[in-house]
């Protein structure tokens, strides 16, 4: 008989730890797929892991890996004020749906300007649409006591069938022979949000990210409201006491979440993605949820949990490609990655003991 | 026929239609009844409609295929029991994990059954009953799954209301703590209810790919998991309401659908996404309803359970 | 240019150039290749790795292909063909149009590499552009059709109001028309390619408005079996053959066959006269590939749709020649007039007769 025994205080070691393990298990995991695909589970896991960082044309793939990081790390270190507060945001995907809407027809409402101003307005307008989506599941719940995660995730295939009707109604791009999606805007100068510094990736968006991630890590780490949030997700009674007005948490956390995630929204449609199209969310907001967990909701651990999956993607379609992979396996793989992360979690917080006491 | 639109047929059709995400629903209904969240539905449809497939061909017995089906869904249902009840792993994530491996998995799987068609599933005969005006076609045109899916729901609710068995998932899912005080066995019970879940959902994407296309093809439950999800929201979390969560979402892609060919230009978007925001409203009023006694979602919804807490 | 790029630095150049040298003749051409769907989904990118296997049956050792399945539209599309362009290929082909501006980002970057993108209406001197006159198919289907409908109701499963399905819905009405004065079309949009519940409610759907001829533009075999359910329906294969319905309801089918274009683009690398240009390809070059018409078909319409479309291929017929007037009774062709290629590529009108009303 195997029991778990809860640890007085979470085990750091093992917080460092199970991830190294957690992805060591998955390439020993994922090499044997690989073997039984008939593929050289070496040369596999070489080809995910190593290749995109340090093979041939890295520099390249390293740029991508930032763009690919960026959504998933802003939108996590939302999420993850709000799931250290006890209040689950899971329709992340549906702000950033909002906030890429709201800040595109900002853009292209005064197609075509040249202002300064556009870019900045579109920024506030992407962070606005972002809250506002995400204020509708705060207020229920303040209001009524209607369950977030539920709302929140509800309002996703509603901000997902509004952006399939801006795409293929008001913001249509007039010159494009009736095919849906929106002007490009990559092509609109002021709208557009560029490499900063050409090769590197890095956007505003990846600017964001890094804003956000120091920012969570002064809130939560060096900031009596960070401690309040906590003491809050672990002990709500206590929280009363200490002064936590539950209402106001609610909105600022779900708050903030929003408008990071619509931030993500709108730095993905001005920059890499360019345009509203029908299928222009690609799963984001869900992985970020992802992320969140597997950076267990600590500023370092997102930052570190985007770039891993980031790399799971690049390297993904890296050994579809060179190896010809199905785009299938690497789908189990990323899964296998993920159960073994969050499974092997549980001994930062809890002993094995084996042996027949029943705790 | 109310202004071109043929009642008959639209509920005829909605009943077929709604069957897998009724199966997947009832079965995820039960799931969360014991407090477990699963979001991982989409996966288990698709391993189901994979297993199901493979094994109707292999065999030519669309039974033995829905059998295996179930049998798919609940293996990747106790996968997912493993790593949330025994590794106590995050129930979102995990979920949303669960649906990526059953999606990668089930195209590995999948390779090699693309173009083959199963074994069909009759229609049950009623002989002159089919004939009855108005009922007829309603309730007498069906294969045996929409049937077995109908009675399925009607055991789970009768077993959920009247049973021990059902008082025990109902305590489990309240409190896990109370209920584990009280001598019952929080995890045998979830993983249990977790295996139902998958069964259920898996024998839902079983239909799908044996019944409603038929053909094996990757990625074919196209987001039936996440309705799914939305209607046991959507019957706050009772077996009868899940019946006509399912048809109120079937039934609006099949009504916006016949809308259409009747020469109806109507802002599809904007009427799909009216079941969604109705399942908003419904959770409001009953929250607000409830507000000050008991809650429609069982209130150990997604909180981990470990003995010694 | 941007204003905001001004540190613009050539490290992305530096890597094309070294990616984009000529090969040594010994090496085999490195060919390209990304699908939106998987290579399994039956239907539109399953038809295009067709393609992919029949450039490497052709030309054995000469050519090396590779393929990236499930790429989605946008910056993942973009990335994938950038590390196809990294990895040597020196011709790619994005086979969606959604991949259009990704296309061309990377087209710009790596001006050695040569790219083929379908269905799109944006090239360069490094991207050609190539589509299929699907309608050629739509003609010979509304001929069956219009003779074989007992309720003169034909319906179309349409999946996005787009010129290439919109230009599919009209050649099928006139052509039904024309040999059936009383038929009437029924317009159901799904929006989407691939989504088989949907397809088989639209299915039913129309099959309840008294359709008994089923034309889909989407890629699931999921109408095919409601028609089969309904029993006295006929239906079309659409993008494959669709050939596990046949005889009954899938009495013919339209193609999507890219291996003649693929060989003959592939050919012209090896032989370096590839130029940049724009193919709208019909059943005379094989691109769109009439199923065989089965014997649920009266052997007299069958002579008549196979006729029409020898003398489509032949280029006798254009199936849009006026006189034709759109839906709001405006004249569009006069008598004896063909509609340009150009003109068809962004249809987005009915041709009078048509009920139905085009989404705007």
């Amino acid at each position: 008989m195997i029991t778990l025994i809860k640890r007085p205080t979470p085990s750091k070691g093992w917080s460092y730890a199970t991830p190294v393990v957690a992805v060591l298990a998955t390439m020993v995991a994922g090499g044997l797929l690989f073997a039984a695909l008939g593929k050289n589970p070496v040369e596999a896991i070489r080809v995910i892991f190593w290749d995109p960082l340090f093979g041939a044309n890295a520099a390249y793939f390293r740029s991508q890996l930032l763009v690919k990081a960026a959504p998933l790390i802003l939108i996590a270190s939302g999420l993850a004020v709000g799931f250290r507060a006890g209040i689950w945001n899971i329709g992340a995907e549906g702000q950033y749906i909002i906030g890429a809407i709201c800040g595109a027809a900002v853009a292209l409402s005064v197609y075509p300007a040249e202002s300064a101003w556009l870019f900045p307005a579109m920024v506030i307008a992407g962070a606005l649409g972002g809250l506002l989506w995400g204020m509708i599941p705060a207020l229920l719940k303040t209001l009524f006591g209607t369950s977030e995660i539920l709302v929140s995730l509800m309002l996703v295939y509603v901000a997902q069938n509004l952006l399939a009707y801006v795409a293929f109604g008001p913001l249509k791009n007039p010159q494009g022979y009736g095919f849906p999606g929106s002007r490009n805007l990559q092509q609109y100068p002021s709208a557009h949000n560029p490499e900063l510094i050409a090769g590197t990736g890095a956007h505003w968006g990846v600017m964001a990210a890094i804003v956000a991630v120091i920012a969570l890590y002064i809130l939560m780490h060096r900031h009596i409201a960070g401690f309040r949030i906590r003491v809050a997700g672990e002990a709500p009674r206590a929280a009363r006491f200490a002064g936590v007005v539950p209402a106001r948490l609610v909105v600022f956390c779900l708050g903030l979440s929003g408008a990071l995630a619509g931030l993500a929204g709108l730095f993905e449609v001005s920059g890499p993605s360019g345009q509203i199209t029908d299928s222009f969310n690609a799963g984001y907001g869900f992985t970020a949820i992802i992320v969140a967990f597997l950076g267990r909701l600590h500023p370092l651990g997102i930052l570190l949990a985007g770039l891993l999956m980031a790399l799971t993607y690049i390297g993904g379609d890296m050994a579809q490609l060179i190896l010809q992979l199905p785009a299938a396996a690497i789908q189990v793989f990323q899964g296998m990655l993920l159960f073994f992360l969050l499974g092997f979690d549980v001994l930062t917080n809890y002993r094995i003991r084996i042996g027949g006491a029943r705790a | 026929m109310m202004g071109g639109i043929d009642i008959i047929v639209l509920i005829a059709t909605l009943m077929a239609a709604s069957t897998p995400v009724l199966l997947a629903a009832t079965g995820e209904l039960v799931a969360e009844k014991s407090g477990v969240l699963n979001l991982g539905v989409e996966g288990m449809m698709i391993m189901g409609a994979v297993g199901g497939f493979a094994v109707a061909t292999a065999t030519g017995s669309p039974v033995l295929g829905f059998a295996a089906g179930a049998v798919a869904g609940a293996l990747l249902a106790l996968l997912f029991a493993v790593l949330t009840q025994i590794f106590l792993s995050n129930q979102v994530a995990t979920g949303l994990a669960l649906t990526l491996f059953g999606l990668g998995l089930s195209a590995l799987i999948g390779k090699g059954y693309e173009g083959v068609r199963p074994p069909p599933t009759a229609k049950l005969e009623f002989g002159p009953l089919a004939d009855i005006p108005v009922l007829g076609p309603i309730l007498f045109s069906h294969d045996w799954v929409v049937y077995a899916s109908l009675v399925l729901v009607a055991l789970t609710w009768a077993v959920l209301k009247y049973t021990r068995a059902g008082l025990i998932l109902r305590a489990v899912g309240e409190s896990h703590d109370a209920a584990h005080a009280l001598g019952y066995r929080v995890v045998a019970v979830r993983f249990a209810a977790l295996a139902y879940g998958g069964a259920l959902a898996g024998m839902g994407g079983a239909y799908l790919s044996l019944v409603r296309v038929p053909q094996w093809t990757e990625g074919m439950t196209a987001g039936a998991g996440w309705i799914a999800l939305a209607i046991v929201v959507f019957a706050s979390w009772r077996a009868e309401r899940v019946l006509i969560g399912a048809y109120l979402f079937g039934g609006i892609t099949a009504l916006q659908l016949q809308l259409q060919a009747a020469g109806y230009a109507i802002p599809v978007h904007l009427l799909s996404m009216a079941p969604y925001v109705i399942t908003i409203i419904v959770l409001v009023i009953l929250s607000a309803a409830h507000r000050h006694g008991v809650a429609a979602a069982p209130a150990a919804l997604g909180r981990s359970f470990h003995a010694s807490n | 240019m941007n204003r905001r790029s001004f540190l613009a630095t050539t490290a992305i150049a530096a890597l094309a150039s070294a990616a984009g040298l000529p090969a040594l003749a010994a090496d085999p051409l490195k060919v390209g290749f990304i699908y939106v769907g998987p290579v399994g989904d039956m239907g539109w990118s399953y038809q295009h790795d067709l393609g992919r296997r029949a450039i490497e049956a052709e030309y054995g050792d000469k050519v090396v292909t590779t393929f990236m399945e499930s790429v989605p539209e946008g910056p993942d599309a973009e990335r994938a063909l950038t590390q196809l362009a990294l990895e040597g290929n020196t011709l790619i082909f994005a086979t969606s149009f959604g991949y259009m501006d990704a296309v061309m980002n990377v087209a710009a970057k790596f001006p050695n590499v040569k790219f083929e993108h379908a269905t799109g209406y944006k090239s360069a001197d490094n991207v050609a552009t190539y589509d299929a006159k699907f309608f050629q198919g739509r003609a010979i289907q509304g001929t069956i059709g219009g003779r074989m409908t007992k309720t003169n109701k034909i319906g179309y499963i349409g999946s996005f109001p787009i010129p290439e399905v919109i230009q599919g819905i009209n050649a099928a009405y006139i052509h039904a028309k024309k040999v059936n004065p009383d038929v009437e079309m029924k317009v159901v949009w799904a929006y989407t390619w691939f989504d088989p519940a949907k397809e088989a409610d639209a299915a039913a759907a129309l099959i309840a408005e008294g359709v008994d001829v089923l034309l889909q533009h989407t890629d699931s075999t999921a109408p095919q079996a409601k028609a089969q359910e309904a029993g006295n329906v006929i239906t079309f294969g659409q993008a494959s053959d669709m050939s596990a319905f046949a005889p009954m309801p899938r009495v013919s089918s339209t193609i999507d066959n890219w291996a003649p274009y693929y060989i003959k683009r592939v050919g012209a690398m090896l032989d370096g006269s590839w130029k940049s240009e724009a193919t709208w390809g019909g059943i005379d070059t094989g691109m769109v590939e009439i199923g065989e018409i089965s014997s649920a078909v009266p052997e007299e319409v069958k002579a008549e749709a196979l006729a029409l479309k020898d003398k489509i291929a032949a280029g006798e017929y254009h199936p849009f020649t006026g006189p034709l007037n759109k839906q709001d009774g405006s004249a569009w062709l006069a008598e004896g007039v063909m509609a340009e290629d150009g003109e068809l590529a962004g249809m987005n009108f009915f041709v009078e007769g048509i009920t139905a009303e085009l989404p705007k």
